[in-house]
């Protein structure tokens, strides 16, 4: 993977302001680059964001220092988990779960093992980690998250992390001076398209004191993205000039190779 | 070098895709097969989603078989009437394959049944085929001499009415089986997403006792045919046709169809149908060796439809 590392001032380009639960704390955050392009020779990238915590003047100092979660989530699809089970003697796909409106990708970035920045209550409550974070099944009628260790959730994200779309990095989050912090997130080769959520959690003292969401893009451009809409908007046409291609292509390879 | 595919959304070594190209261009070449039963399986092995893969092998095969048709026409090897006549069969039998495979996936169990369709068929030809040809190898190393078609082991639809004379591959034939071999062609192409070529040659030979000399290249334009159009069908019901992938596949293929086209022409018939049986049982066998021996990873993901 190429890294592609833009060293963005946190005053230019985007700023992410945040509502203030606790505060006396804000945090601002910007990412390199907001809209990540798949072009012919994309390979995947790794993007940079930074992020500073402006302590109002009035409040005490924390003592503890500060922790951060970034939870970078792609856009949501339903995938299915199937489990092969031997039916007769063949290995077939014998049972699975419908994971209901999921992220396609998923990023928990954080300056510290997740666990230990707060109470285990609150971090299921913020949905921070893979364990807390709410992957919903289709159970009969119902939609609901299970538990952790159930074997399908497992494997999904056992299986998405092999991918490289679900990704857990603690100390990926890396603070410069006391207040300053930056964080690569990391988009591989085969990420999906489509607008992403950027979810920064500032902790204190075991709890969350500040929170800032944006979001970034994913597209397509180029010859990439002209294939891509000739194949949806002009398909009659894509395939007759596919298939044409294919028929001069190949006369054009028996004229090159005839011998007599 | 890297290049990012535009409709399969993933990127890939261009020369990794042009060498199975040109690999799988000279085994079609030399046997008149599409060789689609050997490169969906690669494509979906390097990581292309299943559908992407069945629908640009369709337009690699076609480029294929193109090149091949064109090379066993200048050799007078080609058998028109008969190619024409299998070819109404086979777009009837591609109607009804389409609407099985809708069917099937509808009950949810289409990996497991296109599983079963490989490894029961190609299991099936590629034994048949290879024991009747080690069985003429045997004859002819014994000094008896082949007779291909024996003037009294006509089967019972040999006496079939409607009867047509293919004067190219000499034989006199009824058309009711003719048609019968193109609807399987058309329907086992659908449903497994193949040209159908190694099963088509086979059938010819065994069933219609069409020649060695004209039965490869009347196969080709029956497959050129029907994969240029399923090409456009792919590319107006899914718009899953990846002509970037296509091209780099047909690049490969053509060039190899050409040298394997040569290498073909000069083997003896026997030779030929021993290779392509053990192939097609090798890729059988691989299906089978998938289905009983247990899997590493029990789980698989699968997107089952991506929110708008």
């Amino acid at each position: 993977m190429i890294a592609f590392r833009i060293a963005a001032s946190i005053l230019a380009a985007w700023l992410a302001l945040a509502a203030t639960p606790a505060g006396a704390e804000r945090l601002i955050t910007s990412l390199s680059n907001h809209r990540v392009m798949v072009t012919s020779s994309y390979t995947g990238v790794d993007l940079v964001l930074f992020g500073s915590v402006e302590r109002d003047p009035s409040s005490a100092i924390r003592r503890g220092g500060y922790d951060v979660v970034v939870t970078v989530s792609g856009p949501r699809d339903t995938e299915r988990t199937r489990r092969k089970g031997r039916v007769l003697g063949i290995w077939v796909n014998e049972d699975y779960r419908t994971f209901v409106n999921v992220p396609s990708y998923l990023a928990i970035l954080s300056s510290k093992p997740t666990q230990s920045v707060a109470a285990a209550d609150t971090l299921r409550r913020l949905q921070v980690g893979f364990d807390n974070f709410q992957l919903p099944q289709q159970i009969g009628p119902d939609v609901a998250d299970v538990v952790k260790d159930d074997p399908f959730r497992q494997a999904f994200v056992r299986l998405k992390q092999e991918h490289g779309l679900y990704v857990a990095r603690d100390g990926a989050v890396t603070f410069l001076t006391p207040t300053l912090f930056r964080a690569d997130v990391p988009m591989p080769a085969n990420v999906p398209f489509g607008i992403y959520e950027i979810d920064v959690k500032l902790f204190a003292d075991n709890a969350m004191i500040a929170q800032s969401t944006s979001a970034l893009e994913v597209i397509k451009v180029g010859f990439e993205q002209f294939v891509a809409n000739a194949a949806h908007d002009h398909a009659l046409l894509y395939g007759l000039v596919t298939a044409m291609m294919a028929l001069l292509t190949g006369w054009f390879a028996s004229v090159v190779f005839r011998r007599d | 070098m890297q290049i990012y595919l535009p409709i399969a959304d993933l990127p890939v070594n261009i020369f990794l895709i042009l060498g199975m190209g040109l690999a799988v261009g000279f085994i079609s070449g030399m046997f008149g097969i599409g060789g689609g039963f050997l490169m969906t399986p690669l494509l979906i092995f390097i990581g292309v989603t299943p559908g992407v893969a069945v629908a640009s092998v369709t337009t690699h095969i076609a480029a294929s078989s193109c090149s091949g048709a064109i090379s066993y026409w200048r050799r007078n090897a080609v058998d028109l009437p008969l190619a024409l006549m299998l070819l109404g069969g086979g777009i009837l039998g591609t109607g009804t394959g389409v609407w099985l495979f809708t069917l099937m996936r509808a009950l949810d169990q289409l990996d497991l049944m296109i599983g079963l369709s490989y490894l029961t068929l190609l299991t099936v030809i590629g034994g048949l085929m290879a024991w009747e040809s080690i069985r003429a190898i045997l004859r002819t190393r014994s000094g008896r001499p082949v007779v291909l078609r024996r003037a009294g082991s006509h089967l019972w639809f040999h006496g079939l009415p409607i009867k047509f004379r293919f004067k190219r591959s000499r034989i006199y034939v009824s058309a009711i089986p003719i048609w019968v071999i193109g609807f399987i062609i058309g329907f086992i192409g659908a449903i497994m997403g193949i040209g159908g070529g190694f099963l088509l040659v086979p059938m010819l030979i065994y069933f219609l006792r069409v020649p060695t000399s004209t039965v490869i290249g009347t196969s080709q334009v029956l497959t050129l045919v029907t994969m240029a159009s399923a090409t456009v069908m792919h590319a107006v019901t899914n718009q899953q046709v990846d002509a970037v992938l296509a091209l780099i596949l047909m690049v490969g293929g053509v060039i190899g169809a050409q040298f394997g086209a040569r290498t073909g022409y000069k083997m003896t018939g026997e030779w030929l149908r021993l290779l392509l049986g053990v192939l097609v049982l090798v890729v059988g066998l691989r299906f089978a060796y998938a289905l009983i021996v247990p899997p590493t990873e029990l789980f698989s993901i699968r997107v089952s439809e991506t929110a708008p």
